[in-house]
């Protein structure tokens, strides 16, 4: 079985990937409860914004990041500003449904902005892939999964270690006392969204590396899904370790499941693992087990 | 409060007609649905029937989202298993449209219980992924299940019949859209006077307090599920053999939103709301469409502006009536009938 190092490596690379998107649901959650599904918009949204700014201004990649990155804080702030902050205390369905809304928004806007055909995004890593010996990995997956990392590590360091990343921490633990011990609950509220909406476009730019970028990049959003499921809704940990997990999960399903199903696997393993893991154990791995008896 | 209603029993207050004007009023209108088609032209029926498919699917929806408090994201999917059911019964077995509708009803109740399950433990954000991902599955089965949904090339389904009569214009499959309309309507409007529909309200109201009282949760749930299935197995039905045809494209996830759409805009646990919401979402795409095709003389590029428009307008719709009338627009209309009752005195 020569193949299995090489599946495992693209799981875990696209894992990466998996992992970031759902540091982006992970933070928001924790933060305000709410489950964000226009998650998949905001990467879209991202990868397009940085996409015309390279190719409208020639500006070299990381400063077309960087500018992206300020549009996403900007978007996120503004999106939680004017239209989450009035449902605060409303029923959950009223908050699900507005994030669906605001994906249809999104999805919408990006539509008629850019047109809905697929684009290459300009070379931005070295085209080489790396040879492990005992895999391959594409230079768009290594990169992406390096970018994925970096980026992981660096929320997690300000969700650990700074003045912010701990009143986002005793928010999410107590809005109560957070806001009895001075802490500006809005402004966390708003750094919540300005973050998951950076984590979301550097998501979206590399998916868009690998892939191409379409309208349809978004899709990834809801494949997140499971692995916040999986890991723990509010759990960091639990983001990453999950992204790792259906990423590898989904590689197997592709190889070892499509001859006999007839394809697409892919897309479908990942809902069928949430549904099982959501009857077992529905605060998955690392999450904080919530336990009421009715 | 109209002057003069008092109530002096609670069977005088339960009843859905609660005056002879409001029963005039309901058969007047019954009768002009039922001469419309002698005035209309094809394009108003053919609109005039997704609307009444739709107010069937979201009459089913709303009692389990809007009276038991699960939220379903997967109700297109259900849909679905109603649509491939009827063409399988009718091209398979050859089973006439009329046995094939209502078993197809019960298979896609019975696949709803299916998804129904993970309600015995989870609620909430939970529910809602889980029946997320029932509906992605659903889809992935639609597509890849080729021996008997034949995949992305579809079935083919022959229009219904009765007594040599084929229905198989948009003018006569209005008719049969009427006579399911009324009736699912009737169902739905009398089943929240009865055990089980106040046993809905009181899970969703609170789920403790409800099991306190002795309501089974995980029955009254399931039985929420599979008659909400069941509505969506109907309208699946009839959305087939409206359009002659079944294929995995019928029945997007984006179809499941647009239902919870409709009974937001329209008003949760509220079978008025219901007919309001679906009459609503599908008539507002439509009027874009118009408006869109009547603006292509001066603007030749609005066009391809149409679908993403839609979109636009969808969460616009959306994200306004959540935030400015989260009761939707059967509190509007409840408002102005409350104005209009006491008009010009009304303090």
């Amino acid at each position: 079985m020569e193949i299995v190092p090489q599946i495992l490596v693209s799981g875990l690379a696209a894992g990466g990937v998996y992992g970031l998107v759902a540091l982006g649901f992970v933070l928001i959650y924790k933060a305000t409860s709410i489950l964000n599904l226009a998650t998949g918009e905001f990467m879209t949204l991202g990868a397009f914004i940085c996409l015309s700014i390279m190719t409208q201004t020639s500006a070299p990649f990381y400063v077309s990041l960087l500018v992206t990155l300020g549009f996403a804080a900007l978007l996120g702030v503004i999106i939680e500003r004017i239209i989450l902050r009035p449902l605060i205390g409303e029923p959950i369905i009223s908050v699900i449904m507005v994030t669906i809304g605001l994906a249809a928004i999104l999805r919408g806007m990006t539509h008629i902005i850019w047109s809905p055909e697929y684009r290459s995004f300009p070379q931005i890593f070295p085209p080489e892939p790396l040879d492990l010996g005992f895999a391959i990995v594409p230079s768009g997956l290594l990169w992406g999964f390096i970018f994925a990392m970096i980026c992981t590590i660096v929320f997690t360091g300000i969700f650990r270690y700074t003045r912010t990343g701990l009143a986002m921490r005793a928010t999410a633990s107590n809005q109560q006392a957070a806001l009895s011990m001075g802490i500006s609950v809005k402004g966390v509220f708003a750094l919540s969204w300005s973050f998951a909406a950076i984590t979301a476009a550097i998501g979206g730019i590399i998916v868009g590396n690998i892939s191409g970028i379409s309208i349809h990049v978004g899709h990834i959003g809801l494949k997140v899904l499971s692995v916040i499921i999986i890991g723990g809704l509010d759990s960091i940990i639990g983001a990453i370790v999950g992204g790792f997990v259906i990423g590898i999960l989904e590689n197997f399903a592709g190889v070892f499941l499509d001859p006999y199903l007839g394809g697409g696997t892919k897309e479908v393993v990942p809902f069928i693992v949430l549904v099982i893991i959501i009857m077992i154990r529905p605060y998955g791995m690392f999450g904080k087990a919530i336990i009421e008896r009715v | 409060m109209r002057c003069g209603d008092f109530k002096e029993s609670y069977l005088h207050d339960e009843e859905i007609f609660q005056s002879l004007w409001v029963k005039c009023w309901l058969y007047g209108f019954i009768l002009i649905l039922a001469v419309l088609p002698l005035f209309a032209g094809a394009y108003a029926l053919h609109v005039a029937n997704l609307v009444g498919i739709a107010i069937i699917g979201a009459v089913g929806l709303n009692i389990l989202t809007g009276c038991t408090g699960q939220i379903s994201l997967g109700h297109a999917a259900f849909i679905g298993v109603g649509g491939y059911a009827t063409a399988i019964l009718i091209t398979r077995v050859g089973m006439p449209f009329w046995f094939a509708l209502p078993i197809a009803g019960f298979i896609s109740a019975a696949v709803g219980m299916v998804i129904g399950i993970p309600s015995l433990r989870v609620k909430g954000l939970y529910l809602c992924i889980a029946t997320l991902a029932a509906q992605f599955i659903l889809d992935w089965v639609f597509v890849h299940w080729e021996f008997m949904t034949h995949g992305i090339r579809g079935i083919n389904v022959p229009p219904p019949s009765l007594g040599g009569v084929v229905f198989d214009t948009e003018r006569s499959f209005y008719y049969i859209t009427l006579v399911f309309v009324i009736l699912s309507v009737g169902f739905g409007r009398n089943l929240l006077r009865t055990r089980w529909g106040r046993a809905f309200v009181a899970i969703r109201d609170r789920d403790l307090a409800a099991e306190m009282m002795g309501i089974n949760l995980f029955r009254y749930k399931l039985i929420s599920f599979a008659i909400s299935s069941f509505f969506a197995g109907i309208a699946g039905g009839l959305l087939v053999s409206f359009f002659k045809v079944v294929t995995p494209e019928h029945f997007p996830f984006g179809m499941s939103i647009q239902y919870l759409a409709m009974i937001i805009v329209g008003g949760l646990g509220s079978i008025l709301g219901s007919i309001l919401g679906a009459a609503f979402m599908t008539l507002v795409p439509e009027l874009l469409n118009v408006l869109t095709s009547s603006a292509k003389d001066w603007f030749p590029s609005v066009g391809q502006m149409f679908m993403p428009m839609k979109d636009v307008v969808f969460g616009v719709l959306i994200v306004c009536f959540l935030v400015f009338e989260p009761h939707g627009l059967a509190a509007i209309w409840q408002r102005i009938k409350n104005f209009f009752a006491l008009w010009p005195f009304s303090y």
